[in-house]
């Protein structure tokens, strides 16, 4: 983390800025591609495991060939795969598609650390970061304003699903499968092709998500690499209200609230670290408390949703 | 773009089929209650068995035998005393993080906040006894143990409560409510009540040598095995027997139909989330004072998440949690063998549970195909 020693409370909040420049990034992915797939009715809560096999197939893939942008697309295809088990279960009739996400994870999980041993230790060329403090003399600023490219590319996707869902044919398409899947077939669709379509989108998404976590930060490979942002992905899209917009600022602010121990820890208030650790998830807790009611669903929830029923 | 509806035109289904005399030969449907369960039985054994098939290929795939494989699974799991002490020492927390989800089952709920509770209750147990540490020792094990139910019971009826009251999905309020409870244990254990003789984790304070639960006679298995098995079998005929099992079964087979009965839906799902989650604080309890003396990091090994693997695989049913938690609490001891003998990582037991799990789940879809295949007509 960012050395705020020299600058104080400035520092903290540079570190705060920073944090969340960083962190957010795997929240963002695995948040967009939660949408996609709820977006079209279906829940996948196993993208915690689709985060950990991108991350050590993007790691393994990086160290293997050298290039980390293949590790990218290795990452992103090897959780795509993993949506695509989710959804071909999902298919079947009478299974609970919350369950199944639950199994993904532990699948997931346990594959990536079966295939990931022999990558433990060699290092992988990491992602390069693009230099946004330059114009600054201060260290601080300077590694606060470190961006990953695929934060950026992020964004953009962020905006061009936003764009996407509201004006295109499949995006229709696929809100339609969400909303209604009986108005989906009535007009002769596939409503499980679709999801199956949207699950392997999601998958694909929440892999690149772990690829930014072993190429990029902490950018290695470990087993206790993730803190839980796949898991996290179902309650920051709850918070976004399944806007995939909303969903950019949703990763931002938990980002934030995941940096501020770390940045307080710098300034020397060590008391509370876990407690501040914990602020995400309370954050979320507390917003669902104020949003849920027994009478309605949540608001902007499509209606297919088995959480929202 | 558009694919013909194939639904409407498909009537052939519904016509009978002339080999209905024959299937009466295997009907279940004398006894029908028993007839559900074996349908269970039969599904998740198939479940696993598939699981295990395609175990074979995977270890193939990474240069193994999988023959020596599977013999090293029953031999690190079930093979000698040692490794069926092992198994059950596995098996003992995982019988009631298990029950965390399969009891909130029987309302409708999907539990998944085991790990929290159980946490939770190796803090409060340690609370307790720290407490009470100048009592006479088997009230001291008992207070603690209480403490650790009544903490884990109110941490998921909590959820229950959100469920009823503000209508917040049980499912994503117990994942969140995990992730705060270790955030809560980590503050506790790194600073409030740590043990600083202990530097080379976050330790809490030791509990009352005195307190703690020793091993069943003759084996090295603790006595907590014996706390959830008769747990299981006390809820098992609770849920069977008793107008509140009834009731409960009412709720989750059908909302509107329990509350046109007039249950009282509220309370229910509370108690029933009250239930899971005492037991999964039981667990954390049990392992404090069994296994570790203390609370620390290693009360954080996943017994929650593999406990509603267990239920699923259990099909809920309380009875069944006790031989599928031997299984699984088997397949884990067996990782050690698996790891000494080919050298295969420490997750490969992991991605065997998982493999069951997905099968499992598959496995529903087939769910009343065997039953309708044996109705007689």
């Amino acid at each position: 983390m960012t050395d705020a020693n020299g600058i104080g409370w400035l520092g903290v909040a540079l570190a705060i800025v920073g944090g969340a420049l960083r962190v957010s990034t795997p929240y963002l992915y695995v948040s967009l591609g939660e949408v996609l797939t709820e977006k079209s009715g279906r829940v996948n809560l196993g993208l915690e495991g689709v985060l950990l096999m991108g991350a050590m197939s993007g790691f393994a893939a990086g160290s293997l060939t050298g290039s980390p942008w293949l590790g990218v697309l290795a990452a992103g295809i090897a959780g795509g795969l993993l949506g695509l088990l989710h959804a071909a279960i999902c298919n079947l009739p009478r299974v609970n598609d919350i369950a199944v996400g639950i199994a993904l994870f532990l699948f997931g999980m346990g594959l990536a650390f079966y295939l990931g041993k022999p990558f433990i230790a060699p290092r992988a060329a990491m992602l390069p970061a693009l230099p946004f403090g330059f114009w600054s003399d201060e260290p601080a600023v300077r590694a606060a304003l470190e961006i990953s490219p695929l934060f950026l590319i992020g964004i953009a996707l962020a905006i061009l699903l936003r764009w996407a869902l509201a004006n295109t044919r499949w995006g229709l398409l696929l809100r339609m499968a969400g909303e209604s899947a009986d108005a989906a077939r009535a007009l002769g669709y596939s409503v499980n092709a679709i999801r199956t379509l949207a699950t392997i989108g999601g998958g694909f998404l929440g892999g690149i998500g772990g690829a930014f976590l072993s190429l990029y930060y902490p950018g290695n490979w470990n087993e206790a690499l993730s803190s839980g942002q796949g898991l996290m992905a179902i309650a920051l899209v709850i918070f976004a209200r399944w806007n995939p917009l909303r969903c950019l600022y949703a990763s931002l602010l938990f980002g934030g609230a995941s940096a501020l121990g770390p940045a307080l820890q710098t300034v020397g208030v060590t008391a509370g670290y876990y407690l501040y650790s914990a602020a995400p998830y309370v954050l979320t807790l507390a917003l669902l408390i104020y949003s849920s009611s027994t009478r309605h669903a949540l608001a902007g929830a499509p209606s297919e949703l088995s959480i929202s029923r | 773009m558009r694919v013909p509806s194939d639904s409407a035109a498909d009537t052939s289904h519904l016509t009978q089929s002339p080999a209905a005399p024959m299937r009466r030969w295997l009907s279940f449907a004398a006894v029908p209650a028993y007839g559900a369960a074996v349908e269970s039985a039969c599904l998740s054994l198939g479940a696993i068995a598939v699981a295990l098939f395609l175990f074979g290929i995977f270890v193939a795939l990474g240069g193994h035998n999988p023959i020596e494989v599977y013999k090293a699974l029953y031999l690190g799991g079930f093979g000698t005393r040692f490794s069926i002490e092992g198994a059950l020492t596995q098996a003992s927390p995982i019988i009631l993080t298990a029950l965390c989800t399969a009891i909130p089952a029987r309302v409708g709920l999907l539990v998944i906040g085991a790990e929290g509770a159980l946490v939770l209750g190796g803090l409060a147990a340690v609370l307790c006894a720290t407490a009470v540490s100048t009592a006479p020792a088997a009230i001291g094990t008992l207070v603690a143990l209480l403490g650790a139910v009544c903490v884990g019971a109110l941490w998921i009826a909590t959820v229950g409560a959100l469920k009823h009251f503000r209508g917040v999905n049980e499912t994503i309020s117990s994942l969140l409510l995990n992730y705060i409870a270790i955030a809560l244990f980590n503050h506790l254990i790194s600073g409030p009540i740590r043990d600083f003789s202990q530097t080379l984790k976050a330790t809490s304070w030791p509990v009352p040598p005195a307190f703690r639960i020793g091993s069943i006679l003759g084996w090295s298995v603790h006595w907590g095995l014996v706390i959830g098995v008769a747990l299981c079998i006390v809820l098992f005929i609770v849920l069977r027997y008793t107008t509140l099992g009834f009731s409960m079964d009412i709720l989750g087979g059908n909302r509107r139909a329990a509350q046109v009965a007039g249950l009282p839906i509220g309370r229910l799902l509370i108690l029933a989330c009250a239930i899971g989650g005492g037991a999964a604080g039981l667990a954390g309890g049990i392992e404090v004072l069994a296994v570790h003396g203390a609370a620390s990091e290693s009360l954080i090994v996943g017994f929650g998440y593999t406990g509603i693997l267990v239920a699923f695989l259990a099909r809920q049913n309380p009875l069944a949690v006790i031989p599928v938690a031997l299984l699984v609490g088997g397949i884990s001891a067996s990782g050690g063998l698996l790891q000494r003998r080919f050298e295969m990582p420490d997750a490969t037991t992991q991605v065997l549970q998982g493999l069951i799990f997905l099968c499992v789940l598959a496995s529903n879809a087939f769910a009343g195909r065997i039953a309708s295949f044996t109705r007689p007509t």
